[in-house]
């Protein structure tokens, strides 16, 4: 159980940045299309 | 002193009975997404020309030639740490590897930092340049070997994933920078020094999460169910061959020519596709919708290293390769057509896939040289394949700026400028395809026993 949490709170740790990146992004790519 | 730090040691990196191997791609990718920061240097040029003019630049403030000079060496720096120290970085393991880049590239936004307020500009070559550029090629190579080893069933989406992480950076360093300047801009100060140093202290501790939760494989490991092929497959070996016979082979030297042209080419079109899209549709793509095409070839950037990587591991790499430069050299030439047809559509898309393969050429690699090379020494052969990179960092933007510069000097308008380009970009590619058809099994007589190449897991 432990082991499965250490795996969530590890790929939220990298995720969660990664979401934020990819968000600020796609902000940008609506401009693009609209 | 060495106590304090025997953490580091490779002994104390071996993973536990029942260690879950998913635990280990985020520690790559801790690693990755903050060193691939580097792809979003660009958003600190103009306001490092303003440090002393702030709202323009003034006759004392730094050239854009100069600042540009500060991401060109760290690249060069990245090829040559990870060339230099490969087989070293072996040795000592993902752990050690890992800290020491998360010190050196942490440490280059500190002293750049310093650079900045005393506006000394070999400070920030040092600095950022020199300093962070070692811990960009001690960073790259050193998790990709580690999940190598843990994904010996998927070896292409294990490399996929963490080099996926290096073009994903960019899209957290770019907003992450223009933020904190805007966070610390003042009347007095463009806030770039500010920044520096906050995204130098912010990134080691991001960093120091891969360096705790990274794990080598016990000796013998294999994954719960995983039997190692029987039937031999022509370039993938059982076998291994050192660091510094694999230079030797013309395998590597084929393999070096097809990650040049594939990133030369790439570098060329991602340098100048902002400008492209709005001198091929003018009136109808503002500055603003190319920095959204910009991001979205980014995010291609960043997909096709997983998609396509793992693609390789159902139809191989070599047929993988091909089609990199086959259906890129066809994009290539016909990204000018759909110029002139006025197709915003067919151009974004044929832009966006070109884009993808272009990632992926580097997250493929890896795997291509485990399959022909082995995995005992691969993170030093990768280290030093990785040169190709820095030589085609110079080459891309050297080569597209020159014809570009030519043909307008002969009368060709701006809008026109780029057929020329893509072509060449497109001619490339055809190189590269016959490189990449030139590749056969390695010579047995290159092969060694491990025991001889000592314990490099």
């Amino acid at each position: 159980m432990t082991n499965y949490l250490w795996i969530a709170v590890s790929w939220l740790w990298v995720g969660i940045p990664l979401a934020w990146g990819i968000s600020q992004t796609i902000a940008k790519v609506a401009i693009l299309f609209h | 002193m060495a106590g304090l730090f025997s953490f580091l040691n490779r002994e104390n990196t071996v993973a536990k009975p029942g260690f879950n191997r998913w635990l280990v791609p985020p520690a790559a990718l801790s690693i990755h997404l903050a060193i691939g920061q580097a792809y979003a240097f660009s958003v600190f040029n103009l306001p490092l020309t303003k440090l002393i003019g702030i709202t323009q630049s003034s006759s004392d403030d730094w050239k854009l030639t100069t600042v540009g000079w500060i991401f060109s060496l760290a690249i060069v720096c990245l090829g040559l740490s990870a060339a230099f120290l490969g087989a070293w970085l072996e040795k000592v393991g993902p752990r050690k590897a890992m800290f020491l880049s998360a010190v050196c590239f942490s440490g280059g936004f500190v002293v750049a930092s310093l650079g900045l307020s005393l506006h000394q500009i070999w400070i920030v070559y040092l600095g950022y340049g020199v300093l962070g550029g070692m811990g960009l090629g001690i960073g790259y190579i050193s998790p990709v070997k580690t999940l190598i080893n843990w994904f010996p069933d998927r070896p292409g989406m294990a490399t996929g994933m963490a080099i996926m992480g290096f073009g994903g950076g960019a899209m957290i360093g770019s907003p992450l920078a223009v933020g904190l300047m805007g966070h610390f801009h003042t009347a007095t100060s463009v806030g770039a020094a500010e920044t520096f140093l906050c995204m130098g202290l912010i990134y080691f501790v991001f960093m120091m999460f891969g360096v705790f939760s990274v794990r080598v494989i016990p000796a013998g490991w294999k994954p719960a169910g995983y039997v190692a092929p029987k039937v031999e497959q022509k370039l993938i070996t059982h076998y291994n061959v050192s660091a510094n016979d694999a230079i030797k082979t013309p395998q590597f030297w084929l393999l070096w020519f097809v990650l040049f042209l594939n990133v030369t080419a790439g570098i060329g079109v991602l340098g100048q596709a902002s400008a492209m899209i709005q001198e091929m549709f003018q009136g109808r793509v503002t500055a603003a919708a190319a920095g959204g095409f910009v991001g979205l070839l980014s995010i291609f950037n960043m997909g096709g290293r997983f998609v396509w990587s793992s693609l390789s591991d159902i139809i191989g790499r070599k047929p993988t390769y091909f089609c990199y430069f086959f259906l890129g050299a066809i994009l290539y030439a016909l990204i000018p057509s759909t110029g002139k047809m006025g197709n915003i559509f067919l151009f974004v898309t044929g832009y966006c896939v070109i884009l993808s393969m272009y990632g992926a050429g580097f997250a493929t690699i890896p795997a291509y040289l485990r399959d022909l090379f082995g995995t005992q020494q691969v993170g030093a052969i990768h280290g030093r394949i990785l040169t190709a990179w820095s030589a085609a960092g110079v080459a891309g933007p050297v080569l597209v700026n020159y014809i570009r510069e030519y043909q307008i000097s002969r009368g060709v308008p701006s809008s026109q400028a780029y057929s020329v380009t893509m072509y060449l970009m497109a001619s490339l590619l055809v190189i590269g395809f016959f490189c990449n058809l030139a590749v056969k099994a390695v010579d047995a007589k290159w092969h060694v026993a491990t025991e001889k190449m000592g314990e490099a897991s």
